[in-house]
């Protein structure tokens, strides 16, 4: 069938090319050229068609001819110089002539007329770069052999601007680089580079939409395309094959092959629990926790809700602010007046989606949830009233001090209080009354203050800069008061006078009048004096870090002093004396040490776990000890039990300023910065193996927070169950 | 002495977990395959209580198997046929590449398929387990049966989804079990009470959903694909116990009007009868026995008979009632829902089939209108807007049909599923429901509620006069915040100590005393708390505290100016002025 095809297609393209032929013997008699190309009887045809001179279109064939050999020549330069211009050159050209032709198509119609016929010049040195023939004075051969010479004077711009303005056929012309000549292009080749421009064929008559002609006809033709017999296989059944068709046959008839079974398109159900049995569970789903479900809605999530689960719009900032995994609701509850003008909810998928990964990715846990009634977290404690006696109520306000009271203390019949304060005054109260019965002017702010605990001595040691001053108050017994003087003028002086850290002077004159009796100068600024029980010795603080003259113990009635330590073990802060035993106890920033003073060796390190003590108080019994902290904490040592704390108290929320236990009754009281006074019973028992009980009773306010400072020293009655603390606002409280 | 060293991660729980890498290893999947075999299988990670110990030492986040749950996937059938599959695709691939295309005809008809049905009866050996499930599965078939054809499931899911959806919603229509509907921003939530279980779905609005693109279809449809075998076993076994065949004639009517869209087909078959069954089924739920009973079991019976009682009227509900849907209501919905509680439903034939009646039947009892007004009214009906159906079936009462007239503002729809326990807040719309079910005649509102505030507010101010000393922990709360109001400087105070005559006198004062002595104990006594106690105390206070600050934020809320009209804020606001 093909080659009957082909056939009949190549008679089919003879016959027309004859067809054709013998059309242009008609019109042309130009007999012996045989029409083997299309495209020549193309051209011929054109030339027959272009009526206007014979000679021209000749012409022009040529004149196309050298065109396209001037390109190759342009493109082979090009090519030299660099592939990359090749394209912008060609483009250059071509725009070139569009805006030449442009520019002069519309002042003037180029003339029709042809006046200068070229002669044949064509350069035969072939496709080579013109620039070998620089330095010569042709530019190479032409046909006959003779050198093609360069023209005698080069253009230059202004002959070539003379040229544009007056030479009206200057846009179409062009300059030929293998001739060194001007050509200027013919009708025909102006209309040529348009065509091509536009992505035309270059021939005016070449018609692109000629009907296709099948390369096959359809037709069944008579005769076979060969004349080969057929083969003889083609006409006896296959052996192979029918053995094939009956191993399937045999197959078929003993049911081996059957007809494909139409695919199930739905799923099938059935009874799956028909015969279940709840026993029959796998280990595997013993353990198995069930995923908890989706949490059901609230009001809020109402597409109506009540006005009160609305967001106000402060609410609704907070919320877009939000990260997501922050916000409480998921969404914004929205009210809509029907369920008409409700919407799609823009989440809905990802929900979903959500749910889907929390039950496969979520580890799951049985969480315990042991509901615990917060009232049994609370300990069982005695209650407060059956600790009575203990001060509870603010009763009297000592007023009159102008600053920060930093230190008070009761004289030992418990009838006068003194006080120390910033502003530079002692003043002397009495208990009852809240009367101020005298006020002494120092020379600085009073740091401390200690009343003798001798009640058969009246003598208050105060501390101010780096002086401590042994005052008679002269208030109470006369007796007393003149004793006291006496047992101070009967001093006699030893006869070898020792070197004393500090000097002791006594007082005369208007000062003596005043009250002051002895001035003991130290070398440095003094923190704190302490009376030992007997009120014969005075121990005094001057916290320094680089020496180990930071604590001085004196004697009053022989008027000696003594450094009792060689070291420095840290920044004292407080010291106490054992209230009956030879005891010496030191406080510096994290450690309280115990002392004996006559074997003169350490006894005891106390670990406070504190950052920074505050103040230091030693039970009547002297086998307990508290202390005060500024990290808010009190410490209750036993020293029988061990060195570290017996119990940690964080009852206050600022500094601790000053603790203090009671003579008599178990109380101890704490004051701190934040304004209040702690009351705890503190009882301890004789049985050695009952641990002291500690409850707290009472919490006592009043003072008021003045530079965050509350409270700064708290101390007892010594006979009644009374507290009294000064402030930081410049007043003494005593509560009963 | 002597023995080999004991190496370390060699035995305790660093060998009873594994890492999901290793479990993916030893089972020789990849990463998709392992999830759909995870989702199937129900297999979730677990989280070891000392993860560096199971992690060999290291500390970098890892999701952990229990090594028995990997174990107990390599025995799963279903792994080889994943295998298979991925074998398929290959041969699938190789042959498309030779154009063989008879090879990928040979191929496609052997496809391997895999079936849940086993995996299904192993993670639920009981039906009751199952359903118990089944929450997640109506929620997702839901979903799936709202999407279009848009690619991203295979058509066939959706079809599937349908047809089981509209199967389970004509089981709960037929057994009555609906208990709750709620009408929320995401769509509409139902309660049934399918054989004494509580089962939740939620159902989008009927809208067109536009895809998100962070969502992975992938891990929804193999989810999918697990609950559509779940559900359509389910709803065998519930077509079951009602003596109806499963499939269901449903069904073919669904086949036949399959060109319908999604909607009318589920309504037609929803306004298919199954009047036949539910007669009798009914006749049985009626008949309670009666067992002899003594002392607290009867009471117990009691209980439980009066509760059947009020079960059965509220199946009941809308029984006689004709309604009539409009247009512009959710239609499926609300004839679901009314068809659960005995009412008969229609809508306009012009909409979709199935409706059985026009506008014009003079026996219509209830309109259902969404727009707010009409033109042609009929007399002798209620024009009601939708969410009348919702309250009702709520309520589990016909409400007065005065508050959801065509064009009134709504009262606010309460979700039903709120239980309020003590010192919750209740919304007053809430308690005056509460007291029309008691059967109180309406008549308070908002004003009564106000009146209790005022209460309150008396009792704090009462407070104020006393000293610092709180009553009770919650007014101990509430104190608080009006210190807080107030400002700080009221807080540190100590009162003089002054003997007062009235304090001793009289009887009221007498017990004042006490409970502020109490409280001040109690302070005391939190303050010698152990540290590890006086936290979890503290915590617990914490959520008590935050739960009473929203209860009264609450309380207070109403006053928000989106409930206010604009003019009284304004007179609200010169007053203030003035």
């Amino acid at each position: 069938m093909r080659t009957v095809n082909l056939e009949s297609q190549k008679n089919g393209t003879m016959s027309k090319a004859k067809e054709k032929s013998a059309k242009k013997r008609v019109v042309e008699e130009d007999d012996d050229q045989l029409p083997i190309f299309d495209k020549d009887v193309t051209e011929k045809k054109a030339g027959e068609e272009d009526d206007a001179d014979l000679s021209d279109s000749e012409e022009s064939v040529f004149s196309g001819l050298e065109d396209s050999e001037s390109d190759s020549h342009d493109e082979e330069e090009d090519a030299e110089e660099g592939d990359d211009e090749e394209d912008d050159d060609d483009a250059v050209i071509l725009d070139e002539i569009l805006t030449k032709s442009s520019g002069v198509e519309t002042a003037t119609e180029p003339p029709a007329t042809d006046k200068n016929t070229p002669t044949d010049i064509r350069n035969t040195v072939g496709n080579i770069p013109m620039e070998w023939y620089q330095d010569y004075p042709h530019i190479g051969y032409n046909l006959d052999g003779k050198k093609i010479f360069k023209p005698i004077r080069n253009k230059d711009e202004l002959d070539e601007f003379l040229d544009k303005m007056e030479n009206p056929d200057y846009w179409r012309t062009v300059h030929d680089k293998t001739t060194a000549s001007d050509i200027r292009l013919s009708d025909e080749q102006v209309d040529l580079v348009h065509r091509l421009q536009k992505g035309q064929f270059g021939d005016v008559n070449f018609n692109e939409y000629e009907p296709s002609v099948d390369f096959f006809t359809n037709e069944v033709m008579i005769h076979p395309v060969t004349n080969r017999p057929q083969d003889k296989r083609s006409f006896i059944p296959s052996l192979i094959e029918k053995e094939k068709v009956s191993k399937l046959v045999h197959a078929i008839k003993m049911g081996w092959i059957k007809p494909r079974k139409p695919k199930e398109t739905t799923p099938q159900y059935y009874d799956l629990w028909a015969k279940e049995d709840p026993n029959a569970i796998l280990g595997r789903h013993k353990m198995h926790v069930p995923a908890p479900k989706m949490r059901l809605p609230g009001h809020e999530e109402s597409y109506n809700p009540p006005p009160e689960y609305l967001l106000t719009e402060e609410e609704r900032m907070a919320w877009e602010q939000q990260d997501a995994e922050d916000r409480k609701l998921p969404f914004l509850p929205q009210k809509h007046s029907c369920l008409r003008a409700v919407p799609a909810f823009s989440r809905f998928i990802h929900e979903r989606f959500e749910r889907c990964l929390d039950l496969y990715l979520c580890p799951r846990q049985r969480k315990m949830r042991v509901n615990v009634n917060p009232e049994d977290l609370i300990p069982k404690l005695p209650k407060p009233k059956d600790l009575q006696p203990f001060p509870t109520t603010m009763s009297l306000v000592y007023i009159g001090h102008s600053s920060l009271v930093r230190s008070i203390s009761a004289s030992p019949t418990g009838q006068w209080l003194v006080s120390g304060s910033d502003d530079c005054t002692v003043r002397f109260w009495e208990v009852n009354t809240g009367r101020c019965m005298k006020t002494l002017e120092v020379g600085g702010a009073v740091k401390s203050v200690a009343w003798n605990p001798n009640p058969a001595v009246c003598l208050v040691a105060v501390c101010f800069e780096s002086t401590v001053l042994l005052l008679n108050p002269g208030l109470g017994d006369r007796l007393v008061v003149s004793s006291t003087d006496q047992l101070i003028t009967s001093y006699e002086p030893p006869e070898e006078d020792k070197e004393q850290a500090v000097t002791w002077a006594l007082s005369e004159g208007p000062e003596h009048d005043n009250g002051h009796r002895l001035t003991l100068t130290h070398p440095k600024a003094v923190k704190q004096v302490v009376w030992h029980g007997k009120g014969d010795y005075l121990a005094s603080v001057m916290p320094d870090n680089s020496s180990n003259l930071q604590v001085l113990i004196h004697q009053v009635s022989k008027r000696r002093t003594q450094n009792p330590f060689r070291k420095n073990k840290g920044l004292v802060q407080c010291v106490s004396f054992h209230p009956l035993r030879p005891y010496f106890f030191v406080a510096t920033q994290r450690y309280v040490r115990v002392y004996n003073l006559i074997k003169q060796e350490l006894t005891k390190k106390l670990m406070t776990n504190c950052k920074w003590i505050s103040s230091m108080a030693i039970h009547p019994g002297g086998d307990n000890l508290i202390c005060g902290s500024y990290d808010c904490r009190l410490a209750w040592f036993d020293l029988d039990l061990s060195t570290k704390p017996y119990k940690m108290l964080r009852h206050h929320k600022k500094a601790l300023r000053g603790v203090a236990y009671h003579k008599h009754y178990p109380l101890f009281a704490s004051g701190a910065d934040d304004g209040s006074v702690i009351i705890c019973h503190g009882m301890v028992y004789n049985d050695l193996l009952q641990n002291p009980l500690i409850v707290p009773v009472k919490v006592l306010k009043g003072h008021q927070i003045t530079h965050d400072l509350g409270v700064l020293d708290v101390t007892f009655h010594p006979t009644q169950p009374w507290v009294f603390s000064s402030g930081a606002d410049a007043t003494i409280r005593l509560f009963t | 002495m002597g023995g080999l060293q004991k190496k370390k991660y060699e035995r305790g729980s660093a060998t009873n977990y594994i890492t999901r890498n290793k479990a993916r290893k030893k089972l020789q999947l990849s990463l998709a395959d392992f999830r759909r075999l995870c989702i199937l299988k129900g297999i979730y990670p677990h989280e070891p209580k000392h993860k560096k110990k199971v992690n060999k030492g290291s500390t970098a986040p890892r999701t952990f198997y229990l090594f028995k749950d990997i174990r107990f996937l390599l025995h799963e059938p279903i792994v080889r046929k994943f295998r298979e599959y991925k074998v398929f695709v290959r041969k699938l691939r190789k042959a498309y590449g030779k154009a063989e295309w008879t090879g990928v005809e040979r191929l496609r008809d052997n496809k391997p398929g895999y079936k849940l049905d086993h995996i299904i009866k192993e993670r639920y050996p009981t039906f009751i387990d199952a359903l118990r499930d089944i929450d997640d599965a109506l929620s997702m078939c839901f979903l799936f049966s709202t999407f279009a054809r848009t690619g991203k499931c295979h058509v066939q899911t959706i079809t599937l989804c349908r047809r089981l959806t509209v199967e389970w919603m004509n089981y709960v229509v037929t057994s009555r079990s609906l208990r709750k509907v709620f009408l929320s921003i995401k769509g509409i939530y139902y309660q049934a009470e399918v054989l004494g279980q509580l089962i939740t779905w939620l159902v989008p609005y009927q809208f067109a959903h536009d895809h998100p693109t962070d969502v992975d279809y992938r891990v929804m449809a193999t989810f999918t694909e697990m609950y559509t075998t779940l559900f359509g076993f389910i709803n065998f076994r519930l077509y079951q116990t009602l003596n109806l065949v499963y499939p269901p004639k449903v069904t073919q009517y669904l086949d036949l009007t399959c060109i319908v869209f999604i909607t009318q087909q589920k309504l037609s078959a929803l306004s298919a009868s199954l009047a036949r069954v539910v007669a009798t089924a009914e006749e049985e739920e009626n008949q309670l026995d009666l067992f002899p009973t003594e002392g607290e079991d009867q009471e117990n019976m009691q209980a439980r008979e009066k509760e059947q009682k009020e079960q059965e009227a509220q199946k009941r509900l809308f029984e006689g009632l004709k309604f009539f849907l409009n247009r512009e209501v959710p239609r499926e919905s609300l004839a679901f829902i009314l068809r659960c509680f005995g009412a008969e439903v229609s809508w306009d034939k012009s909409l979709c089939i199935g409706g059985t009646y026009e506008v014009t039947d003079e026996t219509i009892t209830h309109q259902i209108v969404d727009r707010p007004d009409m033109d042609k009214q009929y007399i002798n009906r209620y024009y009601i807007q939708p969410q009348w159906v919702f309250d009702s079936v709520n309520a589990q009462m016909r409400l007065p049909v005065e508050d959801y007239f065509l064009g009134t503002t709504l009262p606010p729809h309460l979700s039903p599923f709120v239980e309020e326990k003590d010192g919750d807040y209740v919304p007053p719309e809430k308690l005056k429901l509460m007291a029309l079910q008691r059967g109180e005649k309406p008549g308070k509102s908002r004003d009564e509620e106000e009146e209790d505030e005022e209460e309150e507010e008396e009792d704090d101010e009462e407070e104020d006069d006393v000293d610092d000393e709180e009553l009770t922990e919650e007014k101990n709360l509430k104190k608080m915040e009006g210190t807080r109001a107030q400002g700080k400087t009221l807080a540190v105070k100590v009162t003089p100590g002054k003997v007062k005559p009235w304090e001793t006198g009289s009887v009221g004062n007498k017990v004042r005393l006490e409970q502020e002595e109490k409280a001040e104990e109690k302070r005391l006594a939190i303050m010698m708390m152990k540290k590890k106690e006086k936290y979890l105390y503290d915590k617990i206070m914490f959520g008590k505290k935050r739960t009473t600050r929203e209860v009264s934020s609450l309380r207070c809320a109403p006053a928000k100016p989106t409930s206010q009209s604009p003019d009284l804020n304004l007179i609200l606001r010169c007053c203030g002025r003035t």
